[in-house]
């Protein structure tokens, strides 16, 4: 028998090619239907998953080498943040609020990205897409770990941070984020790489993750900063991916056209309506700024992700619709939010605050035809009133947007003086909206929309409170109860940064650190 | 000498996470604790799945195993991403540096070629088996229930993914491409491969996650990994053929370290309850059967005239394994 061994190099590219093609096969003792079983109710058509461009060609060997490479460094610095006392470098406590919210917000929804990851990598029939979505899969409950990790730290010293799974659940506007996560894993897997690896990863990262971790880099934060410049390759990845995946269903079969776009109509809008979180968190948690929710939009939305629809102009991929809206929206709901948050600052486990004026100063300039017009006179008169000793917190719960979740603070796109709302009839019922962007979610899927969990709904219902509670004792207070039920620590977690736990915490041993008295 | 720094010494509001302190008190915990326990939301959804539209996202009726609480089912090497990725990049270092040499070196064309043949005929092949073992554990991680077990169960998956690609390395090196090509043919066509073909197919299908774990990580690999890894690497260094042995160092290693993993979840369940160790027992029964199957034209054509009576003590060995796990088999 004739066993010489093939003397030809093989290139890197062939030799990837020969690592995962042809790992696969066609089966035939059980019917490809029932292998992969959520390949196309969707209604999306792939012909030839071989056609799949591999974006990056990793083998499980060389992954490994990198990513161990990037953790060595990484819990490295980790450690000696926490055996230093690195969360005293940061410029200000009220920073810490912003990370709170990053905790509670967003690490969590990188552990559900990972098990979605995972489901899309045993549902595509193809190995190229099934390897880099596991791949993905594998780097998400990386970031949920080394977030846990990086903040376990602050959790240590200061409030907020302490339940924050069990917050997720429960808390009225941890439901915004959650709620987007279940609703593209309970999608198929076609929508989920449009919901979460092309609008979230690929259009929306650079608004999401950028501002948080630019923000740690501004403020002092070296243990946030470390996590983001080591997530910052793995995160480029996940933007090919994204990319890739829409080409290749685009590519695939001309009909696959109407539905992608349905999809990138809506996750931009509802990924869009989640930002409005990270804009106020510019705005006004970042003792030093990094640059406005406006100026972000406008280069990482408008000028970047112009550029990308210019790009897959070619496939007859259309600008989302609702980008008229957002070109209004950029003056306002940063301020919006921030106000709802400073009014429901009770019932929120961050602390909440009015800006200095010099920072109202920054806020005029950078909002130039919106903010002394709309919002600074409140801002205002709430920060005198705070300092007469009546800080306003309001005691009434908010109407809930249906789709987004988000409480009703949305102004009408032509009359910023009149909250929007939009109504919906379904099976003899009524649904409000935020918006025409999530009226036309709705309408669009409401069998899907009317099972959400709206927490304002949940807590009149009286599913709120802690097992045993008797709302009929005389002197209940609810919103006690829907606290205790958050595991919100009334007085610690919540209120004002003024007179907060953390304020004095940290000036405590910031003074231990840098006086000898 | 002791040399003595000091640092401003500051007193911990808390030591960890609720969630955390709610199952060990509230102490330093460690990287695995913060990193999975409770981390997979449990409570509250908002949709149904449009993919099966009876259950919830994450939802404990998607096996017929019960457990009080799933975190029971924890991992003995506490890998999170960060200890599971360095331990394996040094493992990747180890097989590396053998590739390297071997390659560089010519080394295989020192093998004899009777057991180069082997090789190709038993270990290439097994590169599909790997998949569908990569497929098994990537629908746990996706639809099982408690990070204690999908966590590892993704680690698992890529670790197959992994194998799956030292064996093509080996094709490679040992007869170029082509072997890959004769591989699957032979894994698509030849009858020694096709008991193995349905039994991974039909594996493909089972929509039970714990039957799945049962059926892939306990069955097929208790049974096929010492035949291979174990048995059949000691006859290749026996017989000259050390090089294939250092080419297939990972996989030994791996199944012994995987293998306590796998023991550790399925003592755990099976102790839980009658009902969960009358499943599982079934289920090593059931599967049992076709894995031995499936692997007995394997070893005739691996061990000639001695694959009976290697294959019955790969069998008495795995059965000891269960009856020490707890499993009536």
């Amino acid at each position: 028998m004739d066993m010489q061994t093939n003397k030809k190099k093989l290139g890197l590219k062939e030799k990837y090619a020969h690592m995962t093609r042809g790992l696969d096969w066609e089966t035939s003792y059980q019917s490809m239907d029932k292998v992969f079983p959520q390949a196309t109710f969707e209604g999306i058509k792939i012909h030839d998953w071989d056609k799949w461009e591999d974006p990056f060609r990793l083998t499980m060997d060389s992954y490994w080498k990198y990513q161990a490479e990037k953790e060595r460094k990484l819990y490295a610095v980790l450690d000696a943040f926490a055996q230093n006392n690195g969360h005293l470098g940061i410029t200000d406590a009220r920073y810490i609020n912003a990370i709170k919210l990053f905790l509670t917000g967003i690490s969590p929804l990188e552990y559900v990205a990972h098990r979605g990851f995972a489901a899309a990598g045993r549902n595509f029939p193809g190995v190229g897409p099934r390897v880099a979505c596991l791949m993905q899969s594998l780097d998400e409950v990386r970031h949920a770990q080394t977030q846990i990790h990086a903040l376990s730290n602050y959790n240590k010293h200061y409030d907020g941070f302490h339940d924050f799974k069990h917050m997720l659940e429960r808390v009225w506007y941890l439901s915004v984020p959650k709620s987007f996560f279940d609703d593209a894993f309970s999608s198929g897997p076609f929508e989920w790489m449009i919901a979460i690896g092309f609008s979230f990863e690929y259009v929306l990262t650079n608004l999401l993750f950028v501002p948080f971790m630019s923000g740690a880099a501004y403020n002092g934060d070296m243990a946030t900063v470390t996590f983001g410049f080591s997530a910052q390759s793995d995160e480029a990845r996940h933007m090919t991916l994204g990319l890739e995946c829409i080409k290749f269903m685009l590519e695939q079969d001309p009909d696959n056209l109407p539905i992608v776009q349905k999809w990138i109509d809506k996750w931009a809008w509802r990924g869009i309506r989640v930002l409005t979180l990270v804009g106020m968190m510019m705005d006004y948690m970042l003792p030093k700024r990094v640059m406005s929710w406006k100026e972000a939009w406008e280069i990482y939305f408008e000028q970047n992700g112009g550029a990308l629809f210019g790009d897959l102009a070619r496939y007859g991929v259309k600008v989302p619709e609702c980008i008229t809206q957002c070109t209004i929206d950029k003056e306002h709901i940063s301020h919006q939010a921030w106000a709802t948050f400073y009014q429901y600052g009770g019932a929120a486990a961050f602390h909440t605050w009015m800006p200095t004026d010099d920072e109202m100063d920054w806020l005029s300039a950078k909002y130039p035809t919106s903010f002394d017009k709309y919002y600074r006179a409140r801002f205002t008169y709430w920060r005198d009133e705070a300092a007469k000793g009546n800080r306003f917190y309001t005691n009434t719960l908010p109407m809930l947007c249906q789709v987004c979740q988000i409480p009703m603070l949305f102004t009408e796109p032509d009359d910023p003086g009149q909250i929007c709302y939009r109504e919906s009839d379904y099976e003899g019922e009524k649904y409000h909206t935020c918006s025409d962007g999530c009226k036309k979610i709705f309408d669009d899927e409401p069998q899907k929309y009317i099972q959400a969990w709206l927490p304002v709904h949940q807590i009149y219902q009286g599913n709120c409170f802690p097992e045993g509670t008797d709302p009929t004792v005389e002197g209940f207070n609810p919103l006690a109860k829907v606290l205790e039920w958050y595991h919100l620590e009334h007085g610690k977690d919540n209120l004002d940064f003024e007179g907060s736990r953390d304020q004095k915490n940290f000036d405590t041993w910031r003074g231990l650190a840098t006086k000898n008295t | 000498m002791q040399i003595d720094l000091r640092t401003v010494s500051i007193k911990p509001v808390r030591q960890t996470f609720d969630h955390i302190a709610r199952r060990f008190g509230d102490k330093p915990a460690s990287r695995y604790q913060e990193g999975t326990y409770d981390l997979q939301q449990t409570d509250i959804f908002h949709y149904r799945p449009l993919w099966e539209p009876e259950l919830q996202l994450f939802d404990v009726r998607r096996t017929k195993v019960q457990m009080k609480d799933w975190y029971a089912l924890k991992d003995p090497r506490q890998f999170y991403y960060g200890s599971y990725t360095i331990a394996r990049a040094r493992q990747q270092e180890a097989a590396e540096s053998s590739f390297e040499m071997i390659e560089e070196r010519g080394l295989a064309e020192l093998i004899p070629a009777e057991l180069k043949q082997t090789a190709l005929d038993i270990l290439v092949p097994m590169r599909h088996v790997e998949w569908g073992g990569n497929m098994g554990n990537s629908f746990i991680s996706a639809y099982g229930y408690g990070t204690a077990i999908t966590q590892p169960c993704l680690y698992h998956a890529m670790d197959h993914l992994a194998v799956a690609q030292y064996l093509t390395h080996i094709g490679l090196v040992l007869d170029g491409p082509e072997a890959l090509d004769n591989a699957k043919d032979a894994w698509m066509k030849d009858a020694l491969w096709q008991p193995m073909r349905r039994h991974v197919e039909n594996v493909l299908v089972v929509q039970d996650w714990f039957e799945i774990f049962t059926a892939q990580n306990l069955v097929l690999e208790g049974l096929s990994y010492p035949l291979f890894y174990d048995y059949l690497d000691a006859d290749f260094s026996a017989n000259g053929g050390t090089v294939i042995s250092m080419m297939t160092r990972f996989m030994a290693e791996w199944a012994a370290e995987t293998a306590k993993w796998v023991d550790a979840q399925v003592k755990v369940a099976a102790a839980e309850s009658a009902e969960n160790k009358a499943l599982i027992s079934d289920w090593v029964k059931q599967y049992r059967t076709p894995v031995l199957e499936a692997l007995a034209p394997l070893a005739k054509r691996a061990f000639g005239d001695k694959a009976e009576s290697v294959l019955t003590e790969v069998t008495d060995q795995f059965n000891a394994r269960c009856a020490k796990l707890g499993l009536a088999i």
